[in-house]
């Protein structure tokens, strides 16, 4: 028994003397062992997580000499670069508002679901297993769907020009570019917010509706007055979320635009693939260190408001 | 206030009149963003299926076919199930007996593992493959250079989803009690692991294993930017050469994710059952 939790049984007298030293000993030794088991995950994260972090970092933070120098983040924040992270943070910003609200309203609308037994009804199971497909496994493969759907030979571009005599690239090649980032983005994110925001549609208790609507309230009061509100936090931090999500996403954009780099995440790939020119290193580390703090200073937020829901919905 | 007059108890008896009228606005509204929202999911997908059929005249199963003979995308599925397999087995046996350990032992650390393991969330995969190049160079000339030790930058990738399924799990039985009794009984660490932690957390594990195994198969900023010829990479590749056979390999893919993914729900409520 006592091998396994430090804090002695509550009366139980504590041995005297030299007794009472080397059980002192013991569990010293006991809490070096305990420490000790926790230490091959922990070497194995700073190993293959902390160190290359602390590679990038450090690698945007030097200069040629070796020594502390913003050179390399003054390269970057001077040029074309610079317009690669506003294109991002403009994608991002985009495709999570439109991903936030019509992933809400999805969710709303599988939530809200008449008899659907809450979290074990099977159009929500279907729909949860199908976003999260799009969300966290799609990558490559969404941007080859988009290409099935609205590229050159696309089913959808073939069908308005044989049927409605629509050129969907009469105005160019958009799909290659920012429009089609943003619409094939969407197709992640709104299935991640289905999957993030249907949790905070659950804790909404029936009762409050009840009690709106016996007080006299309207469905716009029970919304503005009640859900609304407590809603807002999880909306936000849901936001958030995918705003991270779609700054740091690589797979889909580098799929559908194989050459050069609108956006951070593609020209960080320019910088690791051309390593001819010289200098490159030291650009993909200044580049991957703008994204880490950007994601971090948004990802904090995330979890501050994150903190606020969990006080409503549990 | 004013809301709060109008309706007085005589309003009752033709009050469900528009109640119904409302329910009926809501069903309406709620089939129209199923329907729209639906539609933009799901015709990526049709569009999918028709264009990997499209023959020369009618329908082809041809692009289809050539899945099954396609060497180096054979090559790359085996790739990417070892690599999803070795990574299961990894982040299992560094993260279990660890967060079992912390909740037994070292409560102090909790909040400390919790934030490790979700930290990957905030630094993103294109930021370690950055940093990662001195540190494959090594794991290379140690272990060798085969695709296969991409497990191990996996192992970090998952640790988020896999932490928060086998916390779930944890949560749901009193392992304080359980190992006690073990222990009391004479029983070692690792039989306290594998034969209370372990059957009582299987559908956890399960989960976590389901979900990181489609994090692998999905996954490919890292493989790709490291040149390991993982199956997201190679459907990549063939899209440059072979559209037809890159867009049936990735409806296939999405669809396997899809059941993956829905296995995943099964286990998950199999785990609220058990509570």
């Amino acid at each position: 028994m006592s091998t396994l939790n430090d804090p002695p049984h509550a009366g139980a007298p504590e041995p005297p003397g030299p007794a009472r030293t080397r059980s002192r000993a013991a569990t010293w030794l006991r809490t070096a062992r305990d420490y000790a088991g926790a230490v091959p995950f922990f070497a194995f994260v700073a190993v293959f997580l902390l160190w290359p972090t602390g590679i990038v970092v450090s690698g945007a933070l030097t200069g040629a000499d070796g020594t502390f120098s913003l050179e390399n983040v003054a390269a970057v924040t001077g040029s074309v670069h610079l317009a690669a992270f506003g294109r991002s943070v403009w994608l991002s910003l985009i495709t999570a508002l439109i991903g936030a609200i019509a992933g809400a309203l999805l969710s709303w609308a599988i939530s809200s679901g008449a008899g659907s037994a809450g979290a074990e009804s099977r159009l929500r199971r279907v729909v949860t297993a199908f976003s999260g497909v799009l969300a966290q496994f799609g990558g490559v493969m969404l941007a080859f769907a988009f290409l099935a759907t609205v590229g050159l030979q696309g089913w959808l571009t073939l069908i308005l020009r044989d049927v409605l005599g629509l050129d969907l690239f009469a105005a160019g090649n958009w799909l290659y570019d920012m429009p089609g980032l943003v619409l094939v983005y969407c197709y992640f994110q709104i299935p991640l917010m289905t999957i993030v925001f249907l949790p905070a549609l659950d804790g909404l208790r029936k009762q409050w509706r009840e009690a709106n609507e016996s007080l006299g309230g309207s469905a716009w009061h029970y919304w503005r007055y009640v859900a609304g509100p407590i809603l807002a936090p999880a909306f936000a931090g849901s936001f958030l979320l995918l705003f991270a999500n779609a700054f740091s996403s690589f797979a889909t954009a580098a799929a559908l635009v194989s050459q050069g780099g609108p956006i951070v995440t593609l020209q960080i790939r320019n910088a690791l693939t051309s390593e001819v020119i010289l200098g490159q290193a030291d650009i993909g580390y200044a580049l991957a260190f703008g994204m880490v703090v950007v994601v971090a200073v948004v990802m904090s937020l995330y979890a501050l408001l994150q903190r606020r829901t969990a006080r409503w919905l549990r | 206030m004013a809301a709060l007059t109008p309706t007085p108890a005589p309003a009752q008896p033709d009050g469900a009149a528009p109640a119904r009228r409302r329910r009926g606005g809501t069903a309406l509204l709620r089939w129209t963003i199923l329907l729209v929202i639906g539609a933009y999911l799901l015709f990526p997908l049709l569009a999918m299926l028709e264009f990997s059929t499209r023959g020369p005249d009618g329908r082809t199963a041809e692009a289809w076919l050539a899945i099954g003979e396609d060497r180096q995308l054979l090559t790359a599925i085996a790739t990417s199930l070892q690599l999803a397999a070795l990574t299961v087995v990894g982040m299992l046996v560094l993260l279990l007996p660890t967060m079992v350990l912390v909740q037994l032992r070292l409560p102090r650390l909790h909040r400390l593992l919790e934030f490790v393991c979700l930290l990957p969330l905030t630094i993103p995969a294109i930021v370690i493959v950055v940093g990662l190049g001195p540190i494959y160079a090594w794991v290379g000339y140690l272990i060798g250079d085969t695709p296969l030790t991409l497990s191990f930058v996996y192992i970090v990738l998952v640790l988020p989803y896999a932490y928060r399924a086998l916390d779930a799990g944890l949560r749901a039985f009193d392992l304080k009690t359980l190992a006690e009794a073990a222990q009391s009984l004479g029983a070692s660490w690792w039989s306290v692991m594998l034969r209370v932690v372990v059957p009582n957390m299987r559908a956890a594990i399960l989960s976590a294993a389901l979900i990181s195994v489609a994090l692998v198969l999905g996954e490919f900023t890292i493989a790709s930017l490291l040149n390991y010829p993982t199956l997201q990479v190679q459907v990549n590749n063939i899209g440059k050469r072979d559209a037809a056979l890159s867009v049936a390999v990735s409806l296939a893919a999405l669809m396997f994710g899809f059941l993956l993914l829905l296995a995943l729900s099964f286990a998950g409520r199999r785990r609220k059952g058990g509570e």
